[in-house]
């Protein structure tokens, strides 16, 4: 129950942030809804590897060795998302210096001032 | 309008597939049997009571040196685009008249309490990442954070490039060097049993595992505080 909450949490900020990727006009709104995607895309995974009843897989006094299998959720996925949000946070930068560069060419954030690449 | 009509098209469609994941979604009653044998694996093989940690520098090391390729990638791109040379950077510092504002004395009196307690809270997440929730990559991250903390309270401070680019460095060749010393003296390719395992849950436990997120949070601090850097005028 509590998973499918997350899991569609995270759905629906990925679908935020693909409409404000097709509507908006700011190159500084559409890094903001790439954001907004990448994060959902996060919230998805780590819903996915939920187990019910399960726990953080840290094995301590609260998660014993030997109910560790029954009890911890998915490592898997925590593992993968760890990663991705510090490549998120690197992307986000790569895509924020363009964003200057584009402002540095033209002295505006409106891709429609950006008709070179359009076809 | 049209565009509109073909945006709102695109996200329906999106939901559709996402709304029929979202219904046919059932929540997991036991550990796919990977994540079982992983669960099982790290404490007993490894001797990490922090399954994750165990995951991303033991099993999935090599994935773990791509991912800080590509952070790494990253970071040059982020250069390439913004770096300016130094006599560059002397050019525009004359053209503009006024010096890069101070910042006020909230940000400034809060930085300096601050940025200690942070600097310490990312070696205590990083030193103990085989034994609780923690580990290099977060670590890193909250040494950029206190790095970026520093550079709002004091505008005039220049990053010192070099020294990061170079701990850098060092600290990726010898994650390299540790993976080698795995494949040489273990069973593969960063493979953490290279040192003792000690006593489980101990802080100087879990083999090579502590000495990798050493290496990898040094290696992600500098190149997130470099990327921070690059961002000013």
């Amino acid at each position: 129950m509590t998973s499918s909450v997350v899991l569609v949490t995270g759905l629906a900020l990925i679908l935020i942030g693909m409409w404000g990727l097709l509507t908006h006009r700011n190159i500084l709104r559409i890094v903001i809804a790439f954001s907004l995607m990448g994060t959902g895309t996060h919230i998805m995974i780590v819903a996915i590897g939920y187990v019910t009843n399960g726990t953080a897989p840290i094995i301590d006094r609260a998660l014993t060795l030997s109910e560790a299998p029954a009890r911890a959720v998915d490592p898997i996925p925590s593992a993968l998302v760890v990663t991705a949000i510090v490549i998120g946070l690197a992307v986000t930068a790569v895509m924020l210096a363009y964003a200057i560069r584009l402002y540095q060419s033209k002295k505006t954030l409106s891709i429609d001032a950006f008709t070179e690449s359009k076809w | 309008m049209m565009r509109k009509i073909s945006a709102v098209l695109v996200v329906v469609f999106f939901g559709l597939v996402f709304s029929s994941l979202a219904i046919n979604y059932t929540e997991r009653q036991s550990l796919r049997p990977l994540a079982e044998s992983y669960v099982k694996l790290v404490p007993q093989d490894l001797g990490a009571p922090n399954v994750i940690t165990g995951i991303l520098l033991t099993y999935r090391g090599f994935d773990t040196l791509g991912e800080v390729a590509a952070l790494f990638m990253a970071a040059a791109a982020v250069g390439l685009l913004l770096g300016t040379s130094d006599k560059g950077r002397g050019q525009s510092a004359a053209e503009l008249p006024e010096r890069p504002k101070p910042s006020s004395e909230i940000v400034q009196s809060g930085a300096q309490i601050l940025v200690p307690l942070i600097s310490i809270f990312a070696v205590y997440i990083i030193m103990n990442g085989h034994r609780s929730a923690g580990g290099g990559f977060q670590g890193g991250a909250v040494i950029a954070s206190s790095v970026l903390l520093f550079v709002l309270a004091s505008p005039r401070y220049r990053v010192d490039l070099a020294f990061f680019s170079m701990t850098e460095s060092v600290a990726g060749v010898l994650f390299v060097l540790a993976g080698i010393a795995g494949l040489t003296f273990a069973n593969g390719f960063l493979d953490s049993r290279v040192l003792p395992l000690g006593h489980f849950g101990a802080f100087i436990s879990a083999g090579a595992i502590p000495i990798l997120s050493v290496l990898l949070g040094v290696k992600v601090g500098c190149e997130l505080s470099v990327i921070i850097d690059r961002f000013r005028a």
